[in-house]
């Protein structure tokens, strides 16, 4: 590479860390310096994949618990639910996703779906997290008759359990999540090596979630409505195992 | 006048009082993950990293007076920094004296059919090639392009001139093209 600012400026102007000025004087540089171009593109692709990757390295739930209690930050040990909301909201403030569904949110305040974002953002972390080593479920059962009840007492609704492994999605076990500040229940499927997170909650109002399916950092997710039941999975198995689950559990 | 002086010594000799309790929880703690993640990339080792992030809260905890508002995120973060420096040059002394970590890079070479299964995995190869840089590499790389560091912010956390982060930076992403492209040429050979 023969153009010293291939190796400064572009890196400033990459990153927008050029003033106003210093930045167009740059883009007309940019325009006819071929090194400058290559460059800027390679930082670019480096970018992506280094985010796309999942590289970022977050604390982990023992580390958590371990500096407030050698820190006696809680008088008391809080509850794991409580725990968990405290986590996903942390969680939630920091990770790539919430950033994005944040933006998305200052951006789109009124558009509708917004809502969804949100909560699929949330709903994806929760999945996320629970795949984290000790995480995936509270009450692990193959048996729909020991996962059902274990809910009992401990919601407010009655999620729909049920085991597939007939047709490929054999039932793991549930645990509770908190999301959008709510109880939720979260059922976990295995498909082939992969998990599903099965979230079921009641609709709070007329503006349940739109019946809506997208991808996110990989993982696909797939949202809908049923009676006053609001649904949603979440996985990196492919679009076409989430939507036959989904018309599995709507039979 | 006797009192009035003891007690504000007692306030200097970081003894957190209540009120500080719920300001670090509020300010502080939020930033825990990005601390692990800068100790998790300084150390390259998750498990040492939450040691000695573990270790440097705690410090922090204790010196919280000395904090006096401005950016929490980067008062964290230089503390853990400082803690990961102190850890490699007590344990790992050898790797700050390299520039270039030869015995990482080289194991790329290897042909074993699990070293082949995992270089096809991007993200393995990604993460060789960072964990395969300098130690400052290494932090302007996590800070930047995992954290979303401003140099200025950079700057605070890491001590180096903000004037020249983006020289440092722009030496870190070379070295990462380069240990990218020559294991992609390796693969392909």
């Amino acid at each position: 590479m023969s153009c010293d600012l291939a190796q400064t400026a572009v890196h400033g102007y990459f990153d927008g860390e050029l003033d106003a000025v210093g930045a167009a004087e740059f883009e007309r540089h940019l325009e006819n310096c071929r090194d400058c171009q290559e460059s800027l593109e390679h930082m670019r692709s480096l970018r992506v994949a280094l985010r796309q990757s999942d590289l970022y390295h977050r604390a982990s739930a023992r580390l958590r618990d371990q500096i407030r209690r050698r820190l006696k930050l809680q008088g008391t040990e809080p509850s794991a639910i409580a725990r968990f909301g405290r986590r996903s909201l942390l969680a939630l403030v920091l990770t790539p996703v919430s950033v994005a569904a944040a933006l998305a949110i200052a951006l789109l305040v009124v558009r509708p779906g917004i809502q969804t974002t949100r909560v699929t953002a949330e709903l994806i972390d929760a999945h996320v997290r629970s795949l984290q080593p000790g995480h995936l479920t509270d009450v692990q059962s193959t048996d729909q008759h020991t996962v059902k009840p274990w809910f009992d007492g401990k919601l407010d609704f009655i999620p729909p359990v049920a085991d597939y492994s007939a047709q490929g999605f054999e039932l793991v076990g549930g645990r509770l999540d908190v999301v959008d500040g709510h109880n939720v229940a979260a059922l976990v499927y295995g498909r082939r090596k992969h998990t599903i997170s099965f979230f079921a909650w009641p609709a709070r109002d007329s503006h349940g979630l739109s019946a809506m399916s997208g991808s996110r950092h990989g993982y696909n997710w797939s949202t809908w409505q049923s009676g006053d039941m609001q649904y949603c999975l979440v996985s990196d198995v492919s679009a076409a195992d989430i939507g036959e689950l989904k018309g599995l559990i709507n039979r | 006048m006797q009192p009035p002086v003891v007690l504000l010594m007692a306030g200097q000799q970081g003894v957190p009082q209540p009120e500080d309790k719920i300001r670090f929880e509020q300010l502080v703690l939020p930033h825990l993950d990005g601390a692990v993640n800068l100790a998790r990339w300084l150390l390259r080792s998750p498990a040492d990293a939450e040691d000695v992030v573990q270790e440097a809260l705690l410090r922090a905890y204790r010196f919280f007076d000395r904090f006096r508002g401005g950016d929490a995120r980067a008062w964290l973060m230089q503390i853990v920094r400082n803690a990961c420096y102190s850890w490699l040059e007590k344990k790992r002394p050898s790797e700050l004296m390299t520039e270039f970590n030869e015995e990482l890079h080289h194991r790329e070479g290897e042909a074993t059919p699990e070293t082949l299964a995992a270089r096809a995995d991007e993200r393995q190869r990604l993460m060789r090639a960072l964990e395969s840089l300098p130690a400052r590499s290494r932090e302007v790389l996590a800070l930047r392009e995992l954290e979303g560091c401003s140099y200025k912010e950079i700057a605070e956390i890491t001590g180096i001139p903000i004037g020249t982060v983006m020289s440092t930076l722009s030496r870190a992403r070379e070295r990462l093209q380069r240990t990218l492209t020559a294991a992609a040429r390796k693969e392909a050979s």
